[in-house]
């Protein structure tokens, strides 16, 4: 396979101050970003944030009402969706069930005005890409969801976009599948080199296959960068409980040098990239395994506990710490020494996995 | 888009130098007029301008002109967009304005004779080259609206909108508006309120005289006298019939819903015909009763017993299929609630059945009802003295007192009426549903009816469906026996041939049967409406469906508000207002097809958007990203799936056009007779047998056109091989 399928490879999605309103609602409000040409940038938020609305804006599903948006440096503001060089997979894969899978794929070259056998040969090759030969002649029905979605993608590729959107793409495939076919995606965009936005409302999935994440809340972004800067900083309390369990706890910045600030943390005191915050009260974001949580009195600095209630998940056990600053949550790896009920720990912290937020 | 301007602009410049500008006598099909070209009928608007003395012609080329000047901007600038919309609706308005202004006597609007000088020439109706310069200002307009961002964009939509928007305006409200104003001006067009207030308030229209021992009530009366009794009788007997199908183990029970189809294809009159050969003076019925029991003869039938009848008969059906909707529709786990907390049959009948029942029992009631006050046929050939708004209105247009004014204030009444039954049926049924079928599935057993009730529902049913069948029997049978109107039951194929003869003669074959005009004229006016319903009712649907613009609601009410509309008062309407130019129709072909796509269309949006809903509008969305416009995608991607959609539109449409007789009557012309008002006079004639036999080849060119039809369009196919379903319909 060739390095570039697309014509005139990879380009970049930028929002200037988009808005997108309903009425009086808005669904998208003030968003600004740039998606860097042959990145996978994934849009992750709760159900209603508006990352759906984002991801119609860049296909031209929706036209914004204020705002610019530019392809490939281009303004697409008030194109619609024929006229952009963006193609789309759908959460339902939106297969048409009157074609049978070949001419699914092959619809797009197809509408263009290209002949049929060119088509047909282009519809193959992007089927032999996502590894799906043989089943030119089924009906989408005939096929299984993993199936389905895999026609979805060849359908999209033949467009040989700029941008390639995919609106959750897994949510209907089942558990034990989805990791595979998220690979598959990754793989595919890296392969290919395209620029992909990705929406998702599962923030492993987002973890996992992003170069950036674009976390949105309440139509705005609320944090994007990284998936380990979200993960391990995140700007707001929003972010730190979205992206996965995390412990918000109630600290006092003793004093500001610098870009680190020494965070008092109940007992234990820790010195921590500032984020611009103020000596004074602050909250803390502590992810559930950045403590570890012993039986007996560690070396360090630790904060005791009582345990409150555990559970056993095969891979890691899960406690509930009652300590003097609240509640915690605290993922164990050690299965084989669980400690019991009633009992008293130690937690210390670590390096990772602990940040400030910043008030917003 | 730009290449679309550019198209349309130069297809309004074609239409303004070349073609003929006004109606040619011969029809909008004739060809004729190209051998005189161009003379004082035929010539085009420049010609007009230029050498037959019509200078105010020129006025629409500025229009046509700013179109082609928007293109000196691109398409992101404004003013683009901006100078489309006002070269579009400037040259509509102008356009307009000018024909209604100078019309067949010159100057119409005199007021205006001191500012410009009186005008002698006259001038006829909008023909080829005025109707498609109109056309291209509309899609100016269209264009315009979509370069400025509204409808997404989309100048597919912008255009579906703005065109179906213009057409329904043109050829329901203009009628209409039309009517209204002429029933409050005198013959001369002054403004006579007190002469409205003369006509509205006589005595023969609100009379009550009946009910305290008079001769006769007012039609007001009688009409609403008759409506309530339709809606009633007919909504309890299609509950019946609804409660034995769903709810018995009668035997043949199935059958009965094939008995439903019986009066969709049937001409509206029919039925009175086989009523009168059962009930009237020397028919089947009287006749037994006076040889068995010595009843003397008598005209009982012919009014209100005889149009109650013919109405039920037709009504039962339909009220029979609304309820059989809403019966089923109760899920039986709620009647298993109510008998496990202890409650008898009757009891559980009673507090929930009963309650679950009634929003469908309005709404069929209401259908009924409106039903029976636009139902024309039956009290035409029933009523007798028995007036009714809608025989009133045709006599006031087409009898000894040809008043259109008195025919517009009664036409006023009766769409009052209507109006209202829409409105509440909107109003107050809109809220009032219980929705008791869920997506679960559910898989209890209905309670069983109370054996009383069960004994009345068959003793009710039985006969009734018995008397359907032999209505029905009579209606086959009559058409191939001498007289069935005098009992004289000798075979014999003579009305066929009357109205069918075909002779072999050496030039060919010659239809020399007396029926071949009308039916050859209803098939193709039929054949050529179906497809243009379903087109536009579609498109109108897919609209409704799948866009979101500012204006949807009123849109929407607009596209449905022509079925609410009483065929007489679509009749009354287009006669008084497409008798003139600038929209001279009357005596045409056109004015059939158009009177029948806009009274029909409004089943063919319903029908698409029950369909449209179904579909994942995700499937549009992809074949947009894959680039194919919305022109593409509708016929591509949307059309397909909604195949079922469409046969029921052009098979609806189809059998409508063929058995449609209350607007019909009064459009119909010497050389475009329809099937229907052909019969209506064999009636009036009094030659039954041949109205029978015609009745009998309409229904069977309908059930063949049926089949056509669905043949045609062909099935969706959607391959749900195996327990899969297809995962892109209805989302997941």
């Amino acid at each position: 396979m060739t390095k570039s399928t697309t014509k005139k490879g990879p380009a970049s999605v930028e929002f200037r101050n988009v808005t997108k309103r309903y009425g009086t609602v808005a669904a998208v409000s003030d968003v600004s970003f740039t998606i860097e040409p042959g990145t996978l940038v994934t849009l992750l938020g709760p159900s209603g944030c508006g990352k759906t609305t984002t991801l119609r804006l860049i296909a031209g599903l929706e036209i914004a009402t204020e705002g610019q948006i530019r392809i490939a440096g281009e303004d697409v503001t008030n194109l619609s969706a024929a006229d952009r060089d963006v193609s789309m997979v759908f959460q339902s894969y939106a297969l048409f069930p009157h074609m049978n899978v070949l001419d699914n794929v092959a619809y797009g070259p197809t509408v263009a005005g290209q002949k049929k056998s060119d088509a047909y040969d282009l519809a193959r090759q992007k089927l032999a890409l996502v590894g799906l030969k043989d089943y030119d002649l089924r009906l989408p029905s005939e096929l299984s969801g993993g199936q389905q979605q895999r026609v979805a993608v060849a359908r999209a590729l033949t467009m040989e976009p700029q941008v390639l959107l995919f609106d959750e793409p897994l949510s209907n495939l089942d558990a034990k599948l989805r990791r595979r076919v998220r690979e598959d995606i990754r793989d595919l965009q890296r392969d290919l080199n395209l620029t992909v936005a990705y929406v998702t409302h599962d923030q492993q999935e987002a973890l996992a296959v992003s170069d950036r994440v674009i976390v949105m809340s309440n139509a705005r972004i609320a944090q994007m960068g990284a998936p380990r800067e979200l993960y391990e900083a995140p700007a707001s309390l929003f972010v730190a409980d979205f992206m996965g369990d995390s412990n918000l706890i109630d600290a006092t910045v003793e004093r500001v040098s610098g870009d680190q600030a020494l965070v008092k943390i109940g007992v234990t005191s820790l010195e921590l990239p500032s984020r611009g915050t103020k000596p004074g009260p602050c909250k803390v974001s502590i992810r559930p395994e950045s403590l570890s949580v012993t039986a007996s009195v560690p070396q360090g600095p630790a904060i005791p506990g009582t345990i409150r209630k555990a559970a056993y998940l095969g891979t890691h056990m899960e406690y509930t710490l009652a300590a003097e600053i609240g509640e915690l949550f605290v993922v164990d790896r050690d299965v084989a020494n669980p400690k019991p009920v009633g009992s008293t720990a130690y937690l210390a912290l670590a390096r990772t996995g602990v940040s400030i937020v910043p008030s917003t | 888009m730009r290449k679309l301007v550019a198209g349309w602009s130069a297809a309004a410049l074609t239409a303004f130098l070349f073609l003929p500008w006004q109606a040619i006598e011969d029809g909008f099909f004739g060809f004729g007029w190209v051998r005189d070209y161009p003379d004082d009928r035929s010539a085009s608007a420049l010609f007009y301008a230029l050498a037959f003395d019509r200078p105010w012609l020129w006025g629409v080329l500025p229009f046509v002109a700013l179109g082609g000047v928007a293109l000196a901007f691109p398409r992101e600038d404004r003013r683009f967009g901006q100078l489309l919309i006002a070269a579009g609706l400037g040259g509509i308005g102008y356009t307009f304005l000018q024909g209604f202004a100078i019309g067949i006597t010159g100057l119409q609007w005199t007021w205006l004779a001191p500012l410009i000088g009186q005008i002698e020439t006259s001038q006829y109706g909008f023909g080829w080259g005025a109707t498609i310069v109109l056309f291209a200002f509309l899609m100016m307009t269209s264009l315009g609206v979509a370069a400025l961002g509204y409808f997404r964009g989309d100048a597919f939509i912008a255009g579906s909108v703005i065109v179906s928007t213009a057409l329904i305006l043109a050829f329901v409200f203009f009628p209409i508006a039309t009517m209204l104003a002429g029933a409050v001006t005198d013959e001369h067009g002054n403004l006579a309120f007190d002469l409205f207030w003369r006509r509205f308030f006589a005595d023969d229209i609100w009379e009550l005289n009946c009910l305290v021992g008079g001769p006769r009530c007012g039609v007001v009366f009688n009409t609403v006298l008759l409506g309530v009794l339709t809606g009633a009788l007919s909504t309890l007997m299609g509950l019946a019939f609804a409660l034995v199908v769903v709810r018995t183990g009668l035997p043949w029970r199935k059958g009965l819903r094939a008995l439903t189809i019986l009066p969709i294809i049937t001409p509206p009159f029919v039925i009175s015909l086989a009523i009168i050969v059962l009930f009237g003076r020397t028919g089947i019925v009287t006749w037994f009763l006076e040889v068995a029991f010595g009843i003397p003869p008598s005209r009982w039938i012919y009014g209100l017993p005889g149009v109650l009848i013919s109405q039920l008969l037709s009504q039962i059906p339909v009220a029979f299929l609304v309820m059989i909707g809403v019966v089923e529709a109760i899920s039986p786990s709620l009647e298993e609630a109510s008998q496990t907390l202890g409650a008898s049959r009757w009891q559980t009948f009673r507090t929930v059945t009963w309650p679950l029942l009634r929003p469908g029992l309005a709404a069929a009631f209401l259908l009924g009802f409106v039903e029976s006050l636009a139902d024309f046929g039956n009290p035409l050939v029933l009523g007798g003295n028995f007036d009714v708004l809608s025989t009133k209105i045709f006599f006031a247009i087409v009898g000894a007192q040809h008043d259109p004014g008195r025919a517009a204030v009664l036409a006023i009444l009766l769409l009052i009426m209507t109006l209202g039954a829409f409105w509440i049926q909107m109003r107050w049924l809109g809220r009032q549903s219980y929705v008791t079928v869920t997506g679960k599935g559910d898989s209890g057993l209905s309670a069983e009816l109370p054996r009383t009730l069960k004994r009345v529902l068959y003793w009710t049913t039985i006969p009734w469906a018995a008397f359907t069948l032999i209505t029905y029997a009579i209606v086959i049978f009559g058409g191939f026996v001498r007289d069935i109107g005098r009992f004289d039951l000798e075979f014999t194929w003579r009305h066929y041939l009357d109205a069918f003869r075909v002779e072999l003669t050496e030039r060919g074959m010659f239809f020399s049967g007396s029926a071949w005009d009308s039916l050859m004229t209803t098939i193709e006016v039929s054949a050529i409406s179906a497809p243009l319903t379903g087109i536009m009712g579609l498109l109108v649907a897919y609209i409704l469906a799948r866009t979101k613009f500012a204006g949807q609601r009123t849109f929407e009410f607009l596209t449905m508000l022509s079925f609410a509309i009483p065929g007489t008062v679509v009749g009354v309407s287009y006669i008084v207002a497409f008798n003139v130019p600038p929209l001279e129709l009357t005596g045409t072909g056109l004015i059939l097809v158009i009177c029948f796509v806009f009274r029909n269309m409004p089943v063919g949006v319903r029908a698409g958007m029950a369909a449209l809903s179904q579909i994942d509008k995700s499937l549009d969305e992809a074949s947009l990203t894959l680039g194919a416009r919305t022109a593409t995608t509708v016929r591509r991607v949307v059309m397909p799936l909604l195949r079922p959609a469409i046969v029921a539109t052009l098979v609806f449409s189809f059998v409508h056009a063929m058995t449609a007789v209350s607007a019909v009557i009064f459009l119909v012309s010497a050389r475009h007779n329809m099937a229907t008002a052909y019969i209506v006079g064999r009636v009036e004639a009094g030659e039954f047998a041949l109205a029978i036999a015609y009745s009998t080849v309409l229904i069977g060119v309908m059930a063949l056109a049926i089949v056509i039809i669905q043949l045609g369009v062909g099935r969706r196919q959607l391959g749900r091989r195996g327990q899969q379903t297809a995962a892109a319909l209805g989302g997941h």
